[in-house]
């Protein structure tokens, strides 16, 4: 009997990702031993410090958990507050709420698809390398991603940290002209996205399809980003106020972002856009839902590599509704809903681009955080993302250590993995024994 | 003429931060492209795999130093060098994360995980020019990105870049907004915090919070007494100097003074 082969592979920076992580692999023989996502981005104990904040203080803190995403963080935390406050907000807040989300899903999205992932289907090494390749192309993403920071702009003040954002609504309401003035751009947006999902289609997808459990807010009259029940393709929805009955989350040496398990059996689930579009494809706008009928040939759609394509349909929603959010826009009145301070405890759930994000808050009478809990989307998938990876390896292991680590960088990016919320390297280590 | 052998070369590096600030270069869409034909991109995890190593002409670096190896990073990238940069309030004064320079750091690390010795973290985060030589410092939380981008293309042409360092008042009065702080009494911090928002947050009815850290020669005492004998607690007044800049110097001794002397009240 032959000793075992062994083999290790370090790749040193997982890079075209948000945040810092590193991969370690162990192969022995033809048998994957051990697979580890390790986040080292420096802990920033955001749970601790907002101890002792004063609650309007929190939507400001806790967008500075994630430069990408700081809206779904905003979110989050005023829904979360305002559930333990009682505060019912008016229909129109919760339309401008939408629209914010909308600027935040396009401007994050398209920054994946153009920068981020679609370099991986041409073998380039970024969007502005792709750019020289398909300058149209390239340049269309940049012009949308730049409507959805627009979007940000007027009715946050400004894209990255936006401010208006608080407990009860908006600091200031937009003007109609403000927004009106949008929609030229917007419906340019519409156009060039359904254009840019249509491109993206016709990508070579490479195959990895495993069974998964797949987890997303579901709404029944809408395509959800601030509001739902917890949807499983493998069990009963979920109550938000049960969350924590249902996700556990445990601390693994490497890493500094918490793994989420769900159920009693401690399994791994799957967030983010192809997630949400299994659940709620039927209340996508027309022109995405259009798409999924033109372009989605497999249903339920779980190759891995199609999350690209997900997130494609769902820049086309976030256009439409956009359009018709600020077309049925007349005025805010009160900007925001008072409330009284009060002893209580109040969680939510969101959507954020990559996934759904959990947040619970007890806050005391004098209008303090006492303590929080704040579940960013990528620590959830993290657990997926291994176990993707354990199935995936196999078929990878008659290659190179430079090939296998750059496919294995390819299926971590589907996931727009964001490392910087819980903690910007991934690095792989493969070791093969 | 062969336009690569003459770009000077660009590295973006991230420490403790939210990629916020390296975002803002991915965010200047109507520029990037053209910038990146001017100057070579040759270290820039987010953007690109192609990853050179240095020397570099230019570093960008965002976040805060908080890890031991952090601190011997920022020595590395700082010897390869010719000019750095910090971006952002992390880079320039800690961060959101440097609220723990105030906290029991142990107890902070419980609070958050289960196995606290799965942790490595120094008790503090602290600016990367407490370790460092610094060129020039560029504040906000984010950056304004075309301020970033006058810093890239000044530096780019050997030129000190042009960034107005007064205080946020004058954005306001250029913009036209009514101070918040007389009108409403609200303990706005724009006069002593530095330009670069555009006003922002009182033109959307709300006080600055210091988010762009302090202007040039500021004073901060006048401004915490005025509010603290208007109305505004201590606690208050403390939490609006600490937030995202709380280690820039002017804004932790003034914090501090406000806390020493509630304590000092308290015990009389």
């Amino acid at each position: 009997m032959s000793s075992p082969k062994t083999r290790k592979i370090t790749v040193g920076a997982l890079t075209r990702v948000e945040g810092e992580g590193a991969l370690h692999v162990r192969v022995c023989d033809d048998r994957i031993e051990d697979v580890r996502l390790s986040i080292y981005e420096p802990p920033r104990f955001f749970e601790s410090f907002l101890r002792g904040r004063a609650i309007e203080e929190v939507p400001d803190i806790t967008a500075r958990i994630c430069g990408i995403c700081p809206i779904a963080y905003q979110m989050t935390s005023v829904h979360a507050l305002e559930k333990a406050l009682g505060v019912r907000i008016t229909p129109e807040i919760r339309q401008l709420r939408r629209l914010l989300y909308c600027g935040e899903w396009i401007e994050s999205h398209v920054l994946h698809i153009y920068m981020l992932n679609a370099p991986d289907f041409f073998d380039s090494d970024s969007g502005i390398e792709l750019a020289k390749q398909y300058p149209d192309e390239v340049n269309r993403g940049l012009r949308m991603k730049k409507i959805g920071n627009r979007v940000l702009e007027i009715l946050g003040g400004r894209a990255i940290h936006p401010i208006n954002v608080r407990v009860g609504g908006f600091y200031k309401a937009p003007s109609v002209g403000e927004l009106t003035s949008l929609l030229p751009e917007l419906q340019w947006g519409l156009e060039a996205a359904i254009e840019s999902a249509r491109w993206v289609a016709g990508f070579d997808f490479p195959e990895f399809d495993s069974p998964v459990e797949l987890v997303a807010l579901q709404h029944p009259d809408e395509y959800p980003m601030n509001e739902g029940r917890i949807a499983s393709n493998q069990r009963n929805p979920i109550d938000v106020d049960d969350y924590e009955q249902h996700f556990t989350e445990t601390h693994v040496a490497h890493s500094t972002a918490l793994h989420s398990h769900l159920g009693d059996e401690q399994s791994s689930y799957f967030l983010g856009p192809l997630a949400r579009l299994y659940f709620n494809h039927e209340r996508l706008l027309p022109p995405a839902r259009r798409l999924v009928e033109q372009l989605c040939h497999t249903w339920p759609m779980t190759n891995r590599f199609h999350a690209i394509l997900a997130r494609s349909i769902e820049v086309v929603h976030a256009f439409a509704e956009a359009i018709e959010i600020i077309q049925g826009y007349s005025t805010l009145s009160p900007p925001s809903i008072t409330y009284q301070h009060q002893d209580a405890t109040g969680c939510a759930a969101t959507e954020a681009p990559r996934g759904m994000i959990y947040h619970r808050y007890q806050i005391t009478a004098s209008g303090e955080v006492q303590a929080s809990k704040i579940v960013p989307p990528t620590s959830q998938n993290q657990k997926q993302i291994e176990s993707d990876l354990r199935g995936f390896l196999p078929s990878l292991l008659e290659r190179s250590d430079s090939e296998v680590a750059r496919e294995c960088e390819k299926l971590i990016r589907t996931y727009d993995p964001c490392i910087s919320c819980s903690t910007h390297f991934l690095k792989l280590t493969l070791e093969r024994l | 003429m062969n336009a690569s052998a003459t770009r000077k070369r660009l590295g973006v590096f991230k420490f403790a931060s939210c990629d916020g600030c390296q975002l803002s270069l991915l965010c200047c869409e109507d520029e990037l492209l053209a910038v990146a034909d001017k100057i070579e991109i040759a270290f820039f995890l987010e953007a690109t795999s192609h990853i050179q190593d240095g020397p570099f002409d230019l570093a960008l670096v965002e976040g805060s130093i908080s890890t031991a190896e952090d601190i011997k990073r920022i020595q590395r990238i700082r010897k390869q060098s010719r000019v750095l940069v910090t971006i952002g309030a992390c880079a320039t004064s800690g961060g959101i994360q440097s609220l723990r320079n105030w906290a029991d750091h142990d107890e902070f690390v419980r609070a958050v995980y289960a196995s606290p010795e799965y942790i490595e973290s120094l008790s503090t985060s602290t600016a990367v020019a407490d370790h460092v030589a610094v060129d020039f410092e560029l504040r906000g939380c984010p950056i304004n990105q075309h301020q970033l981008l006058e810093v890239i293309l000044a530096f780019n042409a050997g030129r000190k870049p042009n960034i107005p360092s007064h205080s946020v008042c004058m954005e306001c009065k250029r913009r036209g907004t009514v101070c918040i702080a007389v009108t409403k009494n609200q303990p706005c911090v724009g006069p002593v915090t530095h330009a670069g928002c555009g006003a922002i947050c009182p033109a959307y009815d709300r006080a600055c919070y210091g988010c762009f850290g302090p202007a040039e020669q500021a004073n901060c005492p006048p401004l915490s007494q005025h509010y603290l004998h208007s109305g505004t607690s201590p606690k208050q007044m403390v939490h609006a100097l600490r937030n995202m800049n709380s280690v820039a110097r002017v804004f932790q001794i003034e914090s501090d003074r406000i806390e020493s002397s509630t304590h000092d009240d308290t015990k009389q």
